[in-house]
């Protein structure tokens, strides 16, 4: 078929933050996917605590502190998190590589008290269907931790070496964006798991 | 022996006429009845909405037209014609399915609001037969029996339905629509028949190997004949006659039967199969499978798994002069 | 040069590397019809267990592992794969782009699947294939009433194909939203490609419910969980709400794509832009909004609150309504059209014709009493069969003819086609549409055999006989590709004069699928713009680069560098699948398999120093 140019694009830039790329829409997607999946598990939580007369079933709600320990520093890294992506916006190499390192160390940390926090239940997984679900539920959670810590450490490498373009700076952007959904997700579980059982 | 005998329908057209001792279209109690009602009324609704479509569709395709030049020219006033059209369709979509879902709602209250009955039946589902206990306020009117439900004719009897090992699901065709038995839950159905007569069910929720040989009998009879049925069913197994059921007692003892089923009046009192205390007032052997005659009664004690594979219940080794007192024994168990 | 940029490498290298969507999509199609014979082969020997009582052609063993084979291949390994195929493919020319996005995500997705599907039938040959049913009800499919791995290979079969199927959906959302060809509005999509993105968001909130559902019934196996175990608090129906919220919306995800295929062929061979273009969008939207809504109606016989289930009556009659005014429309498209007869077209018919009476049974299934009847007996084997082969396999026996010359630039042959969806249409509707009397008569669904007196024999053997038939017709068509590859005629860039971008190219498009993206001014382009086509210059030409579009007005933002072809996908998915069948036998394969996985991702993202990577 015979073409007729109407339209020039090559001055258009070959990077942008933000929904403008791809990869945020891509991220974006996986957010929902996954989000979908702590929903429908939350659904069961709630389902099987509707369902059983007593709740939770042969164990005390779990204990506070990890958890909320976890919580606030979880709520607390979102600041650096905030700032890593202005950073990155600003194509501040600089900061940007400050509050990368600082972004793959907290993973660490909440790891460590995650870790803390299995035994603090109180209830394996095995014993019973309340164990069951909130395992279920913390395992989903602390995949999704490791994951985007893995994630950061490879940018952060990467943002380390030579390999600094104008891409990369919306990919650390939209890693900072994944981050603030693992966040996210926690609270209505971390409401749902530890605060639910005590007020109802 | 089996009054109702399945007639078989060969051409669709004979639907209407077709008796089948297992169908939806041969109600004989009241439930079964306003089912068969909204499967007509459905089913006429069906047929005529496609109907329609293929004739629209036919009229479409064969009506005449002339040569329009190019695909992106457009007839301004055809285009609000058919606009009318489609949204007449839509609304005429609408009103009946609206209509549909009242009926059917007003169907289902009328069908499923009470579960009254003066007689209670807890019915349990198992790998691959029926448990069935008929309960009594009194301990000592409570009996059980396996794969034929027993029932008074023109009143509702209420059965609790439970299951012991995987979901299973009660549908008798003729007399009520299906509900399943699940473990952990309990469910509640009302049965009815009209006039007294012999009805199969059939298990309807897939269980395994044998989910295909997992039927029962509905027998409804006359209210005197039933309560005769039950202060038979009451009683404790006839007690051996002949030598030769002595013997067949004693095989049946000192075999490992005794480890599944409960002969009442004797010391077999386990359940994880039949209760076999009037077996030979039955009908069917192994859920429906097979008449109960000697000859199956046999092959079936010696080889259950052979007979109905996947069966919980293993072949047994019998020397024939076990064999022949042990089935004498059984067919005693009237 | 635009061809050696985009091209993929000659040689074995090249294949397990190749990024292009037009190669991974065609090894998706294919490999998607070789499961569907693998199934189709299963069915007829079911259909040859059934076609007299009492028959002793296959014992309830393998009667129940091919009926589960038959249904769970149909459904998670050709239905919804081969529309996801069928996008993958078209999608990125439709919208007039020269690759999807997150093209290595995309062959990875590919393999995943692949090495999913091939697992469970290599387990089938090995008699350990799945026995329980396509929707695996616990208790029956829980620890100990399923002794044994079979059941474990179906629940990660499952988990392998959603990965997939998930990530394909991202893929589409994402080229379908950002890599449009500059002035592709939103009303000016292709309705092929709205049914595509819609689908693709039913996906994305549909799979997860199964995926926590088998990741469920997995733990319950193999560590000991209690979710679906009543005596430890657990509960059989929490599977049956997972296992349907996602099954329903399952089956829509099957059926939207088809009524893609379907607009596609009815406006071209109408020769005329569809009928209420915005209505036909809405209508999607609505049935997947909808499709959330339904999933009780699998569950009346339960024992569900009566209220409650009657909602879920309301529900679903209301999918009548979008389905209706799609129906409708396309019979006022043909209306006012030419219809030219082409087998695509034939196709089509034998859809609108099967399709509602599919619909409308489904109608009666949705009354809570009437299903008390029919529910779990032929009968609803009947609705499902017409809703899946009338109402989407058809659509996609069109779209073969319709697609075919695009895909390898011959034409499939006319002649035979039309014998071919002649044959389809008798053969199918002579096997299934007895099935809806047996169910009345009741014949419960997943019997191995039945007995002589309950008078389903001769209904059976017709069954049978029609499926016999229909199995003739797909020979047919096998036939039909062999022989027109071959020597098929010569198609040329736009056989059948269609509207759409993808036919602005090259049969079968050049790696780049467009030398120059296309700037679209029309809903159907290539009718509006006869004598030539405008087009965006200004793309690197030695570089992959693709052009980033705004959602809504596709109004040209960026040029984004498009990934290069890699070996990592294919090594990340060997991995996985290592990872996930080493999982059925130790739950530490999570944990040692996990470790390879991320490596292996870590070297699919780290850059190479191709100059698509800066
Ligand atoms: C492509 C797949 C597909 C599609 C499109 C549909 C469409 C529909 N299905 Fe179907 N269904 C399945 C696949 C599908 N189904 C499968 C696989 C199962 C069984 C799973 C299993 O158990 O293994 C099933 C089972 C199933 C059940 C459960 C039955 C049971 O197990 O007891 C029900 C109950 O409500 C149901 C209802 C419907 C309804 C109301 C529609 C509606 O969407 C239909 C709407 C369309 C029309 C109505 C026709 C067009 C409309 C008009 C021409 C307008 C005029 C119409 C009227 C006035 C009525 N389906
Ligand atoms: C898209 C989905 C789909 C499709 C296309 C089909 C197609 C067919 N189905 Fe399917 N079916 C299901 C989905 C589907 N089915 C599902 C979900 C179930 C429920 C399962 C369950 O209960 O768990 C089911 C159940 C089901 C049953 C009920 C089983 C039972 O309850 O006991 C039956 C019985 O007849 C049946 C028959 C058929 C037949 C004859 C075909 C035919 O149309 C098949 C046609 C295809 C072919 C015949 C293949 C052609 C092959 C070639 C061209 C290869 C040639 C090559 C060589 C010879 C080397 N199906
Ligand atoms: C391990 C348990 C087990 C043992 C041992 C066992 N049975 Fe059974 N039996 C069953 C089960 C379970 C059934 C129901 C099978 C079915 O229909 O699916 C059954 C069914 C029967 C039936 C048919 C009942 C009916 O109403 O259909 C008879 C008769 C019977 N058993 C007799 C015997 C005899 C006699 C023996 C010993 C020689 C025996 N059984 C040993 C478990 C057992
Ligand atoms: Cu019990 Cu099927
Ligand atoms: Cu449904």
């Amino acid at each position: 078929m015979r073409q007729r140019p109407v339209l020039d694009v090559s001055s258009l830039p070959d990077f942008a933050f933000g929904p403008r790329s791809t990869m945020w829409w891509g991220t974006l997607g996986f957010c929902a996917l996954e989000g979908t999946g702590f929903a429908i598990a939350a659904g069961a939580y709630l389902y099987l605590a509707w369902l059983n007369p007593q709740w939770p079933l042969s164990a005390p709600p779990p204990a506070l502190t990890w958890s909320s320990l976890f919580t606030v520093l979880l709520v607390a890294s979102a600041v650096p998190n905030w700032l890593v992506q202005r950073a990155a916006r600003r194509q501040d190499l600089r900061a940007v590589r400050l509050w990368m390192v600082v972004m793959s160390l907290i993973p660490l940390a909440l790891m460590a008290l995650r870790a803390a926090e299995f035994p603090a239940l109180m209830v394996r997984w095995d014993v019973n269907a309340y164990g069951s679900i909130v395992w279920l539920l913390l395992g989903l959670h602390t995949l999704h931790l490791v994951t985007d810590a893995a994630d950061t450490w490879v940018l952060t490498a990467l943002m380390f070496t030579g390999h600094v373009v104008g891409k990369r700076y919306s990919d650390v952007s939209d890693n900072a964006f994944y981050w603030n959904f693992v966040v996210a997700s926690w609270l209505p579980i971390y409401g749902l798991l530890y605060w639910a059982p005590r007020l109802a | 022996m089996r009054p109702r005998a399945g007639v078989a329908c060969v051409l669709p057209l004979a639907l209407a006429g077709c008796q089948g001792w297992q169908s939806a279209l041969d109600p004989q109690g009241p439930q079964a009845r306003s089912l068969a009602d909204i499967i007509w009324v459905f089913t006429g609704v069906a047929v005529a909405v496609w109907v329609l479509v293929a004739v629209a569709l036919a009229a479409a395709l064969l009506r005449r037209r002339a040569e329009p030049p190019d695909p992106l020219s457009r007839a301004p006033d055809r285009e609000r014609a058919m606009g009318y059209a489609v949204g007449g369709c839509v609304a005429l979509t609408l009103v009946v399915i609206l209509a549909l879902t009242g009926y059917s709602y007003a169907t289902q209250k009328e069908l499923f609001s009470t579960h009254e009955g003066r007689i209670t039946i807890l019915l349990t589902g198992h790998q691959f037969w029926w448990d069935v206990r008929y309960e009594d306020p009194a301990p000592s009117r409570v009996f059980s029996t396996a794969n034929e439900i027993h029932i008074p004719v023109g009143e509702p009897v209420r059965i609790k339905l439970e299951a012991s090992d995987v979901i299973h699901s009660f549908w008798v065709p003729s007399l009520l629509g299906k509900q399943d038995l699940i473990p952990g839950r309990q469910n509640l159905v009302r049965l009815q028949a009209d006039r007294p007569g012999v009805y199969r069910g059939q298990c309807a929720e897939f269980c395994g190997w044998q989910h295909a040989h997992m039927s029962l009998l509905v027998v409804a009879h006359p209210r005197e004949e039933f309560e005769a049925w039950r202060d038979a069913q009451l009683a404790s197994a006839a007690p051996p006659s002949t030598d030769e059921q002595k013997e067949g007692q004693r095989v049946f003892l000192s075999n490992p039967c005794m480890t599944c089923h409960t002969v009442r009046g004797t010391s077999a009192g386990a359940v994880a199969g039949p209760d076999l205390t009037h077996l030979a007032s039955r009908r069917m052997l192994g859920a429906g499978m097979l008449p109960l005659t000697r000859g199956n009664l046999a092959a079936w004690v010696v080889d259950a798994p052979g007979v109905k594979p996947g069966v919980h219940m293993p072949s047994i080794k019998l020397e024939p002069h076990e064999l022949h007192p042990l089935l004498a024994y059984l067919e005693g168990l009237k | 040069m635009l061809a050696d940029t985009w091209g993929t490498r000659p040689g074995l290298m090249g294949a397990l590397t190749a990024v292009d969507h037009k190669i991974i999509g065609r090894r998706y199609i294919v490999t998607a019809f070789m499961f569907l014979c693998l199934a189709g082969l299963a069915a007829v020997v079911m259909r040859v267990q059934l076609a007299r009582p009492e028959s002793r052609v296959v014992g309830p063993d393998l009667y129940d592992q091919l009926f589960t084979m038959h249904g769970t291949t149909m459904m998670f390994l050709f239905a919804v794969p081969v529309m996801e195929a069928f996008a993958v493919y078209l999608v990125p020319l439709m919208v007039g782009t020269r690759n999807i996005a997150f093209p290595r995500l995309n062959a990875f997705s590919y393999y995943v699947y692949l090495f999913g599907g091939l697992m469970i039938w290599v387990a089938f040959a090995l008699n350990a294939g799945a026995d329980t049913g396509w929707f695996a009800y616990v208790p029956l499919s829980g620890p100990e009433n399923s002794p044994g791995k079979r059941v474990d290979l179906w629940a990660q079969m499952i988990t392998f194909t959603e990965v997939a199927a998930l990530a394909v959906s991202v893929e589409i959302i994402v080229t379908v939203l950002k890599l449009r060809a500059p002035g592709m509005t939103l009303d000016r999509i292709p309705l092929a490609v709205w049914s595509q993105l819609v689908t693709a968001f039913a996906v994305l909130f549909a799979m997860p419910a199964v995926m926590i559902a088998s990741t469920m019934l997995i733990m319950d196996r193999l560590v000991g969980t209690h979710f679906f175990n009543h005596a430890e608090g657990g509960d059989a129906l929490l599977w049956q709400h997972l296992f349907w919220f996602f099954g329903h919306p399952e089956v829509y995800i099957i059926f939207l794509p088809a009524t893609g295929f379907v607009s596609s062929i009815v406006v071209t061979f109408s020769r005329r832009p569809i009928f209420f273009y915005v209505g036909m969008v809405a209508a999607l939207v609505a049935t997947a909004f909808l499709a959330f809504g339904l999933w009780v109606h699998h569950m009346f016989a339960t024992g569900v609150p009566q209220l409650g289930s009657s909602l879920f009556t309301a529900s679903s009659m209301l999918i009548a309504i979008p389905s209706g005014l799609q129906i409708f429309c396309w019979i006022a498209t043909l209306w006012s059209g030419r219809p030219v007869y082409t087998t695509a077209l034939l196709f089509v018919l034998g859809f609108l014709i099967n399709f509602v009476a599919g619909g409308v049974t489904g109608v009666m299934l949705a009354s809570v009493p009437l299903d008390t009847q029919v529910h779990d007996t032929y009968f609803v084997v009947a609705h499902f069969h017409y809703v899946l082969i009338g109402g989407a396999v058809f659509p996609l026996l069109g779209a073969v003819y319709y697609w075919f010359p695009k895909f390898t630039g011959r034409l499939l042959d006319e002649r035979l086609g039309r014998w071919h969806a002649a044959t389809a249409f008798v053969g199918f509707n002579l096997a299934f549409f007895p099935m809806h009397i047996l169910g009345l008569m009741g014949m419960p669904r997943r019997v191995y055999t039945y007995q002589p007196e309950m008078g389903w024999g001769p209904l059976n053997m017709l069954s049978s006989v029609g499926a016999a038939i229909f199995f003739v017709s797909f020979v047919m068509l096998l036939w039909n590709v062999v022989a027109s590859l071959r020597n098929g005629a010569v198609a040329g860039p736009n056989p059948w004069d269609a509207g759409t971008l993808e036919w602005a190219t090259t049969s079968p498009p050049a790696p780049q699928n467009f030398d120059r993206i296309p700037v679209v001014t029309h809903r159907e382009p290539l009718w509006a713009e006869r004598d030539a086509l405008p087009v965006a210059t200004g793309l690197r030409v030695g570089v992959r680069e693709v052009l980033v579009t705004t959602a809504t007005d596709a109004t040209p933002d960026i040029r984004e560098t498009a990934p290069t072809p890699s070996i990592w996908p294919l090594i990340s998915a060997i991995l996985t699948a290592i990872a996930f069948i080493g999982s059925i036998f130790t739950p530490w394969a999570v944990l040692w398999g996990g470790v390879p996985v991320g490596a292996a991702l870590i070297a699919w993202f780290w850059p190479k120093g191709d100059p698509e990577d800066y």
